[in-house]
């Protein structure tokens, strides 16, 4: 990924472009200062956006995280590490870091089969399909606020629909404190994304079964394979670069879940539901201490960071070009 | 799936007192007081108006100037162009929380609080990475022959662009465009933050503020949040087929 930054390589740091050109000949100088006068005319606005909002601000709480600073003025207290020796003792901290992989687990392990499943089944010629799509879908397309403050309703104890749902079938008691129990607050919210993510990770599916070609399940059905047998050993394969981008996806989707737990319980009751994002904007904005919250993004930036680093180098590297094209073919 | 919708739409039309002693009929009467009076409240519209402002900069914004940057990207040889794009695409894995901090004390500095740009700007940073790795395998796919042609004819690398590149990308464009509303409609985060007046309160932050406000008042929180949805339904019932297929396509973030 950093070949193109030799500069002792005397060739472009890429095959020439428009393909077909002038691949072969070199091109005079005066060509190709103009080239690059263009490109970077071109790239500059997105360039200077990115590096101004993006960029500078992930180095600044770098910057900031070596501090012991309230958020007004210039940070003075330089604390060196002491921030992040001060996380890592911190039991809610840690708690988050537990509750992150929770959701992680559970997301791989339930959601996405779940998914998968209902995305075999929509496949079939079933009736009705395209309404069935649409629905599941659409909770998507609600922003985690809406849905948190939905689900903080309908999970309400005693009046909510959830608890009159088991109260009216004689399960009167055996409804419980979802959101605002210590035990059950994760399980609630796992449930909520489960409802508006699940469907996400369908549309995924379904779009990486079209490009299964049905000849091959059906020269497998030939050969004698039963219905698992196919989907275990023609149809799994071929979904892997969809099942790889649905994982990275849903894994980064938990380390920085934050909208629907800051509605539905902002981290509590007691911390128990509190994820990194939360414990951040609690110590940056409402105590401020920026300093601290700020090591606390940068935790957040490394583990996304390595993740997708680890996983782009070993997981994804199969699939064609990396991570963002592999699902040209579906289209 | 769909329960959670139906008994929010339904409940609306309860008056509280009825929601709690009569969880599942129909309402009786139906109570439209609910939904009546939130139409007439000017925060809804604002806050209607706030986000679609907001959305339609952030999207103008973001794929005006990440089709520039895809240009660039996929049609021009030069020094350097892989790093870019490389950098470009390690935006993809940032989580927008991480930055959030530095954001907010960098708008402040910039005097953007209570500013409308204070959003859009951000956001349409964020949403570049993947508004590129899209345009970009997009106009790569269209043929050089067109480029040289245009180019014997007299076209200058702006005019390809504007004049048979843009056109040819618009589905690309659709695509784009609807993934960076519904990104922006949905943010909430940001404009939680950088909002400290109720003038420029988004849909989500006036969600939020409206259950905390009415929070004994079931019912008509349900016909707020369900008025707050129809404009994201609407929107996902006319543009299903791009939102769908930009998702697969590139894959969004979150």
């Amino acid at each position: 990924m950093t070949s193109s930054l030799r500069t002792d390589d005397p060739r472009p740091a890429v095959r020439t472009e428009p393909p077909g050109g002038q691949e072969g000949n070199r091109r005079p100088l005066a060509r190709r200062a103009r080239d690059w006068l263009t490109a970077f005319l071109f790239t500059v606005p997105g360039l200077l956006l990115f590096a101004v909002f993006v960029i500078v601000p992930i180095l600044y709480a770098g910057y900031v995280s070596l501090f012991n600073w309230g958020g007004f003025g210039s940070p003075s207290d330089f604390v060196g590490l002491d921030n992040f020796s001060r996380l890592f003792q911190d039991p809610v901290f840690l708690g988050d870091l537990w509750r992150g992989l929770l959701l992680v687990l559970l997301s791989l392990g339930l959601q996405l089969p779940f998914a998968l499943a209902m995305a075999v089944l929509l496949n079939q010629k079933l009736r009705g399909r395209a309404v069935y799509r649409m629905l599941f879908f659409a909770p998507y397309v609600l922003s985690e606020v809406i849905t948190g403050v939905l689900f903080s309703m309908i999970f309400a104890p005693d009046s909510g629909l959830a608890d009159k749902v088991l109260g009216s079938v004689g399960l009167d008691g055996a409804g419980g404190l979802w959101f605002s129990g210590q035990n059950t607050v994760m399980a609630t919210l796992f449930l909520v994304m489960t409802w508006k993510y699940f469907g996400f990770h369908m549309m995924l599916y379904l779009a990486g079964l079209q490009g299964v070609p049905p000849e091959l399940t059906e020269a497998a059905r030939i050969d004698g394979a039963n219905a698992w047998q196919r989907f275990r050993h023609v149809t799994l394969p071929l979904l892997g670069p969809t099942l790889r981008m649905s994982v990275f996806l849903s894994v980064i989707g938990a380390i920085q879940l934050f909208d629907l737990v800051w509605v539905a319980t902002q981290g509590g009751p007691d911390h128990h539901s509190e994820t990194m994002a939360v414990t951040m904007f609690q110590f940056g904005f409402k105590r401020y201490q920026m300093g601290y919250a700020s090591a606390i993004s940068l935790v957040m930036f490394l583990i996304s960071l390595v993740f997708a680093l680890f996983y782009q180098r070993y997981v994804l590297r199969r699939d064609t070009e990396g991570a963002l094209t592999t699902m040209r073919g579906a289209r | 799936m769909i329960t959670p919708l139906l008994y929010a739409l339904v409940s609306g039309f309860k008056s509280t007192d009825q929601l709690s002693a009569n969880t599942f009929g129909l309402p009786s009467p139906w109570v439209v007081h609910n939904y009546t009076s939130i139409l007439q409240d000017s925060a809804f519209w604002r806050a209607l108006g706030s986000s679609t402002l907001i959305a339609v900069g952030t999207t103008a914004l973001t794929v005006a100037v990440a089709a520039l940057a895809a240009f660039a990207l996929a049609r021009f040889a030069f020094r350097g162009r892989e790093f870019l794009f490389t950098l470009f695409t390690v935006g993809l894995m940032f989580p927008f929380a991480v930055a959030i901090l530095p954001l907010f004390v960098l708008l402040r500095t910039f005097g953007l609080l209570d500013n409308p740009w204070g959003v859009i700007l951000p956001q349409a940073a964020f949403g570049l990475p993947m508004t590129i790795v899209i345009l970009r395998n997009f106009f790569r796919e269209i043929p050089g022959e067109l480029e040289e042609a245009a180019t014997l004819d007299g076209c200058s690398a702006f005019g390809f662009f504007w004049r048979i590149l843009l056109p040819m990308a618009r589905p690309a464009l659709g695509t784009v465009s609807v993934l960076a509303v519904v990104t922006s409609w949905n943010n909430f985060l940001l404009p939680l933050l950088v909002f400290s007046e109720p003038t420029w309160w988004t849909i989500p932050v006036g969600v939020q503020q409206f259950q905390g406000q009415y929070s004994a008042d079931t019912a008509r929180v349900f016909a707020y949040l369900v008025l707050s949805m129809v404009p994201a339904l609407a929107f996902y019932a006319v543009a299903e087929r791009q939102l769908i297929g930009g998702i697969t396509l590139g894959a969004t973030k979150g």
